[in-house]
């Protein structure tokens, strides 16, 4: 207990609460012990839907992210309604405004920020002198800020007997209060400094288009309009504007922008511009022990106010708090938001406007639905890109802006949905009892049940529910069902980065780190890169990568392996194994045959079975059995059981077809005898055909080769044809069998070493892409191609035919279930004195 | 958790335990099932050398948990990747039923002592 540091966050907001959640969830419970101050008298409540509570569509109780009770099941001390009115840095000290003091080890400030009240005459009832100050006790009857949960509280019941009000500030937050204020039945308008609407994120066509949609919903729209002062010697009357007009109303909501909150940081010493500036640890410039996060903290010359780079702060914070990364760095945020203002869809990230005229400025518009789209492309990646009315293609957009990576030369598969996808009707749409993972036979409903009681990442969400633990073919669902179900509160679990979740590295820095710390084992790597932690989620991702790294020098510990590869063979429901043996190209003979037919009668085996790889399944086979099957067949693995490639499949090419222009069956031999066994991150099927008619099947493959008329190969990557279907892309023609057999293996030396674990070719193609792939292994682009091709090579020379442990088991009891124990008169003088033995279960 | 034997062994019993031989026939990080009397234990070794032995069988859909992967006192069944916790037989993340437990010790010539009054299991906890 006593060993825990002290951590103070002044400040409840989405910010202070969520680095408390970033810390908790990366095991930082144990490491502090936490105390929170909050100005309003609630638990942590998302102010993002504040609108939704002025507009009705969302009762209060259902906006609050962390309830009261959360900070009593974390242990987390909070002051709720007490405001801190002093930090006294030199005794590490906080003073409330009721007199409690509070000790820090650390201290986190996010106090957020507050309303702007612009320099209006007429706000204050008495004429208070010091307007700058925010006091909403003594603004005139009728006038209001937008900004907590209790200002929500006040509107709407002022709104109640007003017949006109008015919104000053044609930003997000006012044309989401005016929203709200035309739900509560009131005459709205919308008062607005500048020439167009929301003019910090949008362009001028793009702010008319938003405005005539409001329009079309009753908002009515003024620009150009400064007001100078309100009306009204007891309540609110009207306005006076700058240029002398004037505009009754009995309600005026100011919502003109919003000022960090930095005053307490101010009185504290500590470094103040626009925000509190930090640096990349997100740690005060003054002070090692003091931090800044959120809309209260500046970085980089940038404060930023919107959600998502509050969140990679806290994340940032957390790490290094937590010892997970003590040097993570902050870079600054891409600014990106996807949204709804006054429902109509917006998605915005980056530049507004082109720069000069290298820009290249996309554009579509379509008045009539209230529809602009604007792409900026500068180099190939995009700059900044404007969905209004129809933000369909947003996540996709956002993934290249966050990346940086080259979009395709047709933009239009940018700006509108594919076909396909189109037609598919969106999961939200479903009923809650519609079956979203047909593997587990979970419903909708139990999907977004489980976001509501608090799973709020994808990882937690699969795990509580089941759903997409399976084939993995809903994930998309579930992922689309949890940004619907928790908006902008997902959690970002920081392990689905990871390569494998027991070890805090991306596939890139954990090859790195392998390579240099010479780890050849897994448990060396869990000893080394995961303080000693074994995670048995981990263990066959790791077995697999450490592999590839290593060939022969590589480590083997069976435990780390799964069942199927510590013997060799499929594991079926009741325990007995299937065992298909390697049939090269799918051709046999009668001799290879007849052995088949033998074992099949000598071990009384239940099922023989064609597999659709052109192959024989001996199912039903007994662990025990497993060696005497393999030694009979006298046949190679065919590797039906792992994560490995498994076979070629090929059609009769030219030997016998009347149509065939190129020999598969040989190629595909050829293929198979090369790269039987080789590991990959997933199972890795291929298929050879001998002309387009692809009977074969090769364009639905991980890797085809089809024979095309002039005696070349198509050698093609990337299909698929299981939970998801997919035609396999070009990457390359050859005149040769020696070349098709070249770009197949550096193409799978490339897939091992960037794939993620259980990634298929067709999902790493696709995040790739097919022309980057042809860059770096077609035209060499980044020089790595006799690297690859070495790698392969290496891997080629390493296999072993792991049937041969028939002979030569790895342990006397690889292949038994249940060990004997002792019979007869042996085993009674087994039966010992218990007080002999040292204890080794329970501590 | 300090967990004695004498917890779940009464005095009055005979405490006897079955003898089931070197650690070492159970490979490094696995487990195998011992078939005691007609009911079935797996005893699984772990790499830091603690030993758990649990009900050999998943109570999801009868799993051989000995052809499971373990680490950090977990264990996941081959079948669906059900998890639970080997010290206390706990379900990890899914409504089973609790593993039952047994207790498991090794004698100074580095033997396997099982002993099978000590056992717990979900009706007991």
């Amino acid at each position: 207990m006593s060993n825990k540091q002290k951590l103070v966050v002044i400040g409840n907001g989405m910010a202070g609460a969520r680095l408390v959640e970033d810390i908790i969830t990366r095991d930082g419970a144990d490491q502090f012990e936490f105390v929170m101050f909050g100005d309003e008298p609630y638990g942590n409540y998302n102010r993002i839907l504040l609108s939704g509570v002025l507009s009705g569509s969302h009762d209060p109780q259902d906006i609050f992210i962390n309830p009261l009770a959360w900070y009593e099941q974390n242990n987390v001390t909070l002051h709720a309604g007490e405001r801190v009115v002093k930090i006294d840095r030199a005794a590490k000290t906080i003073h409330g405004a009721n007199g409690t003091v509070e000790s820090y080890d650390k201290l986190a400030i996010a106090t957020g920020s507050s309303a702007f009240v612009p320099p209006i005459d007429g706000l204050y009832v008495a004429q208070n002198p010091q307007s700058a100050i925010h006091n909403p006790q003594s603004f005139k009857p009728g006038v209001f800020v937008f900004r907590t949960l209790d200002d929500c509280g006040a509107i709407t019941s002022y709104a109640e007997g007003s017949k006109r009000a008015v919104v000053i500030g044609g930003g997000l937050l006012g044309l989401e209060a005016a929203r709200g204020l035309l739900n509560l039945g009131a005459e709205v308008h919308v008062v607005h400094l500048m020439p167009h609407l929301m003019d910090v994120q949008l362009d001028p066509i793009a702010g008319a288009t938003l405005r005539r949609s409001m329009e079309a919903m009753g908002v009515r729209v003024h620009l150009n309009k400064a007001t100078t002062a309100i009306l009204g010697d007891g309540c609110v009357t009207g306005l006076q504007f700058k240029d002398g007009s004037q505009l009754e109303c009995d309600m005026v909501v100011i919502s003109a922008g919003i000022r960090p909150s930095v005053q307490l940081a101010r009185d504290a010493g500590l470094t103040v511009e626009r925000g509190i500036v930090v640096g990349d640890g997100i740690t005060s410039v003054d002070d090692p022990d003091v931090f800044a996060v959120g809309e209260c903290a500046q970085h980089n010359g940038m404060v930023y106010g919107l959600v998502a780079p509050l969140w990679e702060q806290t994340a940032v914070l957390a790490e290094r708090l937590t010892g997970r990364k003590p040097n993570a760095e902050y870079k600054g945020s891409k600014v990106s938001t996807k949204l709804k203002v006054m429902g109509i869809e917006l998605a915005v990230m980056g530049v507004k406007e082109a720069r000069d005229e290298n820009d290249e400025v996309v554009v579509y518009t379509e008045p009539g639905r209230g529809i602009y789209k604007k792409l900026i492309v500068r180099n190939g990646q995009l700059a900044g890109a404007m969905l209004l009315g129809d933000a369909s293609t947003a996540p996709a957009l956002l993934q290249a802006f966050d990346r940086g990576s080259l979009l395709p030369e047709n933009r239009a598969e940018l700006l509108f949905p594919l076909m396909g996808d189109a037609a598919q009707q969106s999961v939200i749409d479903l009923p809650d009892e519609a079956q979203i993972c047909n593997c587990n036979g979970v419903s909708k409903g139990a999907v977004i049940n489980a976001v509501k009681k608090g799973c709020r990442s994808i990882k937690a969400l699969c795990e509580a529910t089941r759903a997409g633990t399976g084939c993995g073919s809903c994930k998309p669902q579930v992922n689309e069902l949890l940004e619907f179900a928790a908006g902008d509160l997902i959690v970002e679990d920081p392990s689905i980065h990871y390569y494998v979740p027991g070890v805090p590295l991306r596939k890139p820095e954990l090859i790195t780190a392998v390579k240099e710390k010479q780890l050849k084992s897994v448990s060396s790597v869990f000893a080394v890169l995961a303080n000693g932690k074994e995670d048995p989620a981990s263990k066959i991702g790791l077995a697999s990568l450490l592999k590839t790294i290593w060939h022969d020098e590589y480590e083997d510990e069976r435990d780390a392996r799964f069942i199927n590869d510590r013997v060799h063979a499929n594991i079926q429901k009741d325990r007995t194994f299937s065992v298909v043996p390697r049939i090269y190209g799918g051709v046999t003979s009668a001799d290879e045959l007849r052995r088949i037919a033998d074992v099949a009668d000598k071990y009384n085996v239940p099922m023989v079975k064609i597999t659709g790889g052109q192959r024989i399944d001996l199912l039903g086979i007994k662990k025990e059995d497993l060696p005497g099957v393999w030694r009979d067949l006298g046949m190679p693995s065919g590797h039906a059981y792992t994560k490995a490639f498994r076979t070629c499949k090929t059609c009769v090419g030219t030997e016998f077809c009347r149509f065939g222009v190129g020999d598969s069956t040989g190629l595909g031999i050829e293929i198979e005898k090369k790269f039987q066994g080789i590991e990959f991150p997933h199972k890795l099927k291929m298929a050879t055909t001998g002309c387009p008619r692809n009977c074969s099947e090769a364009t639905t493959k991980d890797i085809g080769a089809v024979a095309i008329e002039g005696g070349k190969w198509e050698i093609i990557v990337g299909g698929a044809a299981g939970s998801k279907v997919r035609k396999a892309d070009l990457l390359v023609t050859v005149e040769t069998h020696e070349d098709a057999l070249r770009y197949i293996g550096r193409f799978m030396q490339y897939y091992r070493e960037r794939a993620k674990y259980l990634e298929r070719t067709y999902d790493f193609v696709e995040r790739i892409g097919i022309e980057a792939i042809r860059r770096v292994l077609v035209d060499d682009e980044d020089g790595i191609c006799a690297e690859l091709d070495a790698g392969i090579q290496a891997a080629v020379n390493a296999y072993v035919d792991p049937w041969q442990e028939a002979v030569q088991p790895v342990h006397p009891s690889q292949f038994i279930n249940t060990l004997a124990l002792f019979a007869g008169a042996e085993r009674e003088q087994m039966l010992v004195q218990i007080e002999k033995a040292q204890p080794a279960f329970g501590d | 958790m300090e967990t004695t034997i004498a917890e779940y062994a009464p005095m009055t019993f005979p405490l006897l335990a079955v003898n089931l031989g070197a650690v070492e026939r159970i490979p490094p990080g696995e487990g195998r099932e011992f078939d005691v009397d007609g009911e079935l234990v797996t005893v699984f070794r772990a790499r830091d050398g603690q030993l758990y032995a649990v009900q050999a069988k998943c109570p999801h859909r009868q799993g051989a948990l000995a052809d499971g992967i373990i680490g950090a006192g977990k264990v996941v069944c081959p079948m669906h990747s059900f998890k639970f916790d080997l010290a206390t037989g706990a379900a990890l993340g899914n409504d089973c039923a609790a593993l039952k437990t047994y207790v498991v010790s090794v004698n100074d010539d580095g033997e396997m002592l099982l002993n099978t009054n000590a056992v717990r299991g979900a009706s007991a906890t």
